[in-house]
């Protein structure tokens, strides 16, 4: 009786968890299936396996979306941000981390505050500001904003890293004579890597998913980053739903790869701290 | 978010200033560009919600002039109600989903990496991905609804976008489709973290399933409840990208939320100093909710 009763509970355990794995899944599974009909055939099946795959889609979108392009300024959005950010995060994570930094808490409340303006305050004049200064429609213009955004967030997660590593390291290299900067250098930059990797992976997904303040700075399609140019792609070709679910995987394929690879460091990165990617 | 932690070196005292100031350089960087990017603007967004700034003439003072227009506007109240309804459905289904998810993950024992990981993906997924799969599935003609429709079902074969009624539903649904499996994880590791003793201890008081939930995985995990729920109120009032996309506002305002508003206003209408209004509106809502959070944190609440 004991058995059979937890068996039952167990049989339906997993039989939720997999309605909800369909759930989580299936709508991704579908978009995937889609990107190799044609348009012609979605409408006639347009949740079931496909009757013949067609590849031409991702030719097509490539080529349509100008994917060499946008591709490219994404790459360097990410890559740009996450250099600039892990630079400046982990100086400020290995100061509130390792030394003992009079008036730490106002850094504190000040990254609390600052993270918690809503974007949609500061944008408006900020994007007035860069107009000024001429950096709307340039890209270091956006790495420059998505630093500002990105690096508090960076900074606690390296930090938590850095306040983790065991004294002796420091200690021995202090007796050498060593300065703070020699001391993050040579040793607690090389120890926190892991810091490093989770903060870069949190903040290259944000960059590369982002799309507020990418519509907003970047008009020029020459510039545009992924998400935007997809989003005017969207648009162009609307009914055009093999083309159009082409375009999407290739956006999102990059990003499932690595999450699947790095999964560990992403759930525990992305789920410290509020940040909503 | 955690709180630095005071240490003490036995420093030679000789010249403190310069010692004070070489180990602030180490954060001057990060404060300097949160500063330029965030504060400063944030401070000339309060100011320019009383001038009549357009964003390119020179602005004028108005005085309260923008507060007296926007408590008249029956839009932005529109926008308001709404985002209190997004608030509203992202307290109850997603946590829902999220708690049922993570205590039945926490019970069992084989194939929880698997479904943990298919949970979160959705919520990795750029918000333009996941607008262009639903708006396809939930298309009258190409979707689900003409699916069902084949076989008789008809509820779900017309616009579910484009329907004043159901527009702020389905912008809804998408982005807390992406996002529950971000709660199971969350919720998950606090479960993990309940000395299981104490399930043991209801088991032998003979506590069904539902009653060591309520009894033991709730209390247990209060305060990453209560950290979520304010973290889902600060972000329905911000929430932009889904309904931006999918319906930018419409029909008819129908699915009008304040960010929205804000930025028709400020990048459409050339309204910069009446779209910064909305902005302190947006601000407002979520210094509350930070305040909460601090008076919690004070009250000693690990959250």
């Amino acid at each position: 009786m004991q058995l059979s009763r937890r068996r039952v509970t167990s049989i339906a355990s997993y039989t939720i968890l997999t309605l909800m794995m369909i759930f989580a899944l299936g709508p991704i599974l579908i978009l995937l299936m889609n990107s190799v009909k044609s348009t012609a055939e979605i409408g006639r099946n347009p949740i079931g396996f496909p009757e013949e795959v067609i590849l031409q889609n991702y030719a097509d979108a490539w080529e349509q979306g100008d994917y060499a392009l946008t591709i490219r300024n994404s790459i360097i959005l990410t890559g740009g941000t996450i250099v600039v950010t892990l630079s400046l995060a982990g100086l400020a994570g290995y100061a509130l981390a390792r030394l003992d930094l009079k008036g730490a808490g106002i850094i504190t409340f000040y990254f609390l505050v600052g993270t918690s303006v809503p974007a949609q305050l500061f944008m408006i004049p900020l994007f007035f500001m860069w107009r000024g200064l001429g950096l709307v429609n340039t890209h270091i213009g956006l790495i420059i904003i998505y630093c500002g955004i990105f690096s508090p967030f960076a900074t606690y997660l390296i930090r938590s890293y850095m306040v983790a590593l065991p004294e002796e390291f420091i200690d021995a290299a202090k007796i050498d004579g060593a300065n703070n900067f020699d001391v993050f250098w040579h040793i607690i930059r090389p120890l926190s890597w892991p810091g490093f990797l989770t903060a870069g992976l949190v903040v290259g997904l944000g960059v590369w998913n982002e799309f507020l303040f990418a519509v907003t700075f970047l008009s020029g399609p020459e510039f545009k980053p992924i998400a935007t140019s997809l989003f005017a792609f969207q648009a162009r070709f609307g009914r055009d739903w093999g083309l159009t679910s082409a375009g999407s995987v290739i956006m999102m394929l990059p990003v499932i790869v690595l999450f699947l690879l790095l999964q560990r460091r992403f759930i525990e990165g992305l789920t410290q701290g509020g940040l909503k990617a | 978010m955690t709180q630095a932690m005071p240490r003490k070196n036995s420093e030679p005292r000789k010249n403190q200033f310069a010692v004070t100031l070489g180990r602030w350089a180490f954060v001057i960087p990060v404060l300097t560009i949160n500063m330029i990017v965030v504060i400063i603007p944030s401070v000339i967004g309060l100011g320019i919600a009383f001038t009549d700034w357009t964003g390119y003439n020179v602005p004028n003072f108005i005085g309260l002039d923008n507060f007296q227009r926007l408590f008249q506007d029956e839009i932005f109240f529109k926008a308001l109600r709404n985002n209190l309804i997004w608030t509203l459905i992202f307290l109850t289904a997603p946590i829902a989903v999220g708690l049922l998810g993570a205590y039945i993950l926490s019970t069992i024992k084989r194939g929880q990496m698997i479904f943990r990981v298919s949970y979160f993906i959705p919520y990795v997924i750029a918000s333009v991905v996941n607008v262009q799969l639903w708006r396809q599935l939930l298309h009258p003609r190409v979707g689900i609804g003409a699916w069902l429709a084949e076989r008789g079902i008809n509820f779900l074969d017309f616009p579910v976008f484009g329907t004043r009624e159901s527009a702020l539903y389905g912008v809804a649904f998408v982005d807390a489709w992406h996002f529950w499996g971000f709660l199971v994880v969350i919720y998950l590791a606090a479960m993990s973290a309940v000395d299981k003793e104490l399930y043991e201890v209801a088991r032998l008081d003979g506590a069904t399933p539902l009653q060591q939930f309520r009894h033991v995985t709730l209390p247990s995990i209060r305060p990453t409840l209560v950290f979520t729920i304010l973290m889902i109120i600060i972000w329905s009032s911000t929430t932009f990208d889904y309904v931006y996309m999918l319906t930018s506002g419409g029909p008819a305002n129908a699915s009008e939320l304040m960010s929205t508003y804000l930025y028709d206003n400020a990048f459409s209408r050339f309204d910069a100093g009446y779209a910064a209004t909305i902005g302190i509106m947006m601000s407002l809502w979520v210094g509350l909710a930070v305040a909460g959070f601090v008076y919690l944190r004070r009250r000693g609440w690990e959250i």
